[in-house]
């Protein structure tokens, strides 16, 4: 922890600003063998440079579909989706996913995971410090050389975030990365995750479920129906970080987005 | 409170390093193959054989290491690896006597389909020249076959397993042509060839190229596709996503190829070598059953099957090697 405090304190000056997003009337459907399945429904939205959004819904609505698209593994069917006002049209190690499995390369170490960004970019060599400056900041310099299936489930969430961090990301996309990792890990993590983006100012787009961690982490929270996802609300979180689960606020905020999810 | 009681370690004996421990399995068998040895000499055979004196002072031979662990080195590194083996060494001179005494001794089982253990000794001692000729034979017609079948087969399964245009070619090929037994292209494969040696190689290879091609194809399509995902969104290339995603992810996959073409290389190996080249342990069967020398026919099956538990035991520990990341391995 005072590892981590350490590491934030001192000033990344690599550190890009984060991305902007911006998605118009984005629909899109799987084919499936019955037909097609839609999962969004003309949904627009737009995220400022440096903010933390959470996309809440129910689970299987569409949300991680979305962030596909926003990271380029995806194209959608219709409307458009930019980063910085420029379309997305394939994948970037500017824009990162964290997914709710770490999977993480189990033949690989944590080091050696957390180095793929660099040998893709073959700047591997030129960048190692950027290893050992990651695994301090996720906690993991003691377990550098340690195989995956070593690791605890919360170990493992942190060598994948530290993975995409790695590579200085402008615009981070967590699919629920804390969705299977127990209360306590949870709790922990999130705390980490809030102080990491405070010091890089990247973009965070966070999909869950969960209401409290939306609460606990975004700055503003889209509010998803079921599927095919549609944006039925907007939120923004008028608290100061870090927040307390107690504080008067949230507790009606949490209570206003859970009324409105409850099924009519 | 009783379970505190219970969990109690008790003291331990205060005599104990006076008399050193002993491996009490260890003493039987050395006792048991003591008693063989004396039971192959001062029981006369049926009629003579040359080897007689020389297998009870192998048994004798045997039985003096596992006296001298038994006794003085239940703690040694040694015994400890044998231990497991404990009722195997009372076993085995158990077997062998038994088997000496309805041949050699009594002829409850007659020759010459039923030789007696110290006639194989004696294929051996007399014959070792050929039986060491057969086995370099064999080896060199075999590994050359098996690893260039191996690398044909990783590359084609790589290539069906990543490539949508390899697959539609090469998987109704891989479906029709593997089953077949390469042993039933021989007669075309003799044909076609320059030589019986060529022709062989080609039929070893082509034995290891099915499995490994079909498994390899299976383990690269079965690649969790969050691993590829990832290596796209930090910029992989397609070589690294062939090189460095599907390649490791499917190695589990080739593993079990490479075992399977390796049992299938075999049998190709002893009959091409029964059948056409003249040389190598197929052929040594072959030249013993035509001169009925049962004994020799043993002789060289147990060295076969030494020679083939031996080279899939190395390959597992090359596997143990390069999938040291797995968890949970089945063991050879």
């Amino acid at each position: 922890m005072t590892a981590l405090e350490q590491t934030l304190d001192t000033p990344v000056p690599s550190a890009p600003q984060g991305l902007s997003v911006q998605a118009r009337r984005v629909s899109h459907a799987f084919a499936t063998k019955t037909g097609q399945l839609p999962v969004l429904d003309d949904v627009s939205f737009t995220i400022e440079a440096g903010e933390f959004v959470a996309l809440l819904g129910p689970s299987g609505c569409g949300k991680s579909t979305l962030l596909r698209l926003l990271s380029g593994l995806d194209a959608p069917r219709e409307g458009k989706i930019g980063a910085d006002g420029v379309r997305i049209t394939g994948p970037d190690p500017s824009r990162l996913l964290v997914f709710q499995d770490p999977t993480l390369y189990p033949w690989r170490s944590v080091r050696q995971n957390l180095a793929v960004g660099l040998e893709t970019r073959g700047v591997l060599k030129a960048q190692k410090g950027r290893i050992d400056e990651i695994l301090r900041l996720v906690g993991l310099e003691a377990f550098a050389d340690a195989l995956p299936h070593e690791l605890s489930g919360g170990m493992a969430q942190r060598a994948a975030l530290g993975r995409v961090l790695v590579n200085d990301p402008r615009l981070l996309l967590l699919d629920e990365p804390l969705g299977k990792l127990d209360a306590l890990t949870r709790m922990t993590l999130q705390e980490e995750l809030l102080k990491i983006w405070q010091a890089r100012r990247f973009t965070s787009v966070l999909v869950t479920h969960d209401v409290e961690e939306a609460l606990l982490l975004a700055q503003r929270i889209l509010v998803f129906s079921d599927r095919p996802a549609r944006i039925i609300r907007e939120l923004a979180v008028p608290l100061d970080y870090p927040r307390r689960r107690e504080d008067p606020v949230f507790v009606a905020l949490r209570q206003e987005i859970l009324s409105g999810l409850a099924p009519h | 409170m009783t379970g505190i009681d219970v969990a109690r370690p008790t003291a331990p004996p205060l005599a104990r390093w006076t008399t050193p421990p002993i491996w009490s399995e260890g003493l039987a068998a050395a006792l048991v193959w003591i008693g063989a040895g004396a039971l192959t000499l001062a029981w006369p055979d049926l009629t003579p054989w040359a080897r007689t004196g020389l297998w009870a002072l192998l048994q004798f031979a045997l039985a003096a290491p596992l006296l001298a662990l038994s006794l003085a080195g239940a703690s040694w590194t040694l015994t400890g690896r044998l231990k497991p083996a404990g009722r195997w060494l009372i076993a085995l001179p158990l077997a062998l006597t038994a088997w000496q005494v309805l041949t050699a001794k009594t002829g409850i089982l007659p020759l010459p389909f039923f030789p007696p253990p110290q006639s194989i000794l004696e294929v051996y001692t007399d014959d070792a020249g050929r039986l060491v000729e057969s086995v370099v034979h064999s080896l060199a017609l075999l590994l050359p076959g098996y690893f260039s079948g191996a690398l044909f087969g990783f590359a084609i399964g790589v290539a069906v397993g990543w490539s949508k245009t390899a697959s539609y070619w090469g998987h109704p090929i891989l479906r029709f042509v593997g089953p077949l037994p390469a042993t039933a292209w021989l007669p075309v494969a003799f044909f076609f060839f320059p030589g019986a040696r060529s022709a062989s190689t080609f039929l070893i290879a082509l034995s290891t190229l099915f499995p490994v091609a079909v498994l390899t194809a299976s383990g690269v399509g079965s690649v969790l596709s969050g691993y590829y995902d990832i290596a796209r969104t930090l910029g992989a290339s397609r070589s690294f996503l062939i090189r460095k995603v599907a390649v490791p992810a499917a190695l589990p996959h080739v593993f079990v190829g490479l075992f399977m073409g390796l049992g299938a290389s075999f049998a190709v190996l002893i009959v091409a070598e029964m059948m056409g080249v003249k040389a190598g342990l197929g052929w040594y069967l072959q030249w013993a059953q035509g001169w009925a020398a049962y004994a020799n026919l043993y002789g060289a099956l147990i060295i076969m099957a030494l020679l083939f538990s031996g080279l899939i035991g190395l390959l597992f520990a090359v596997r143990d090697r390069v999938l040291a990341w797995q968890k949970g391995m089945v063991r050879w």
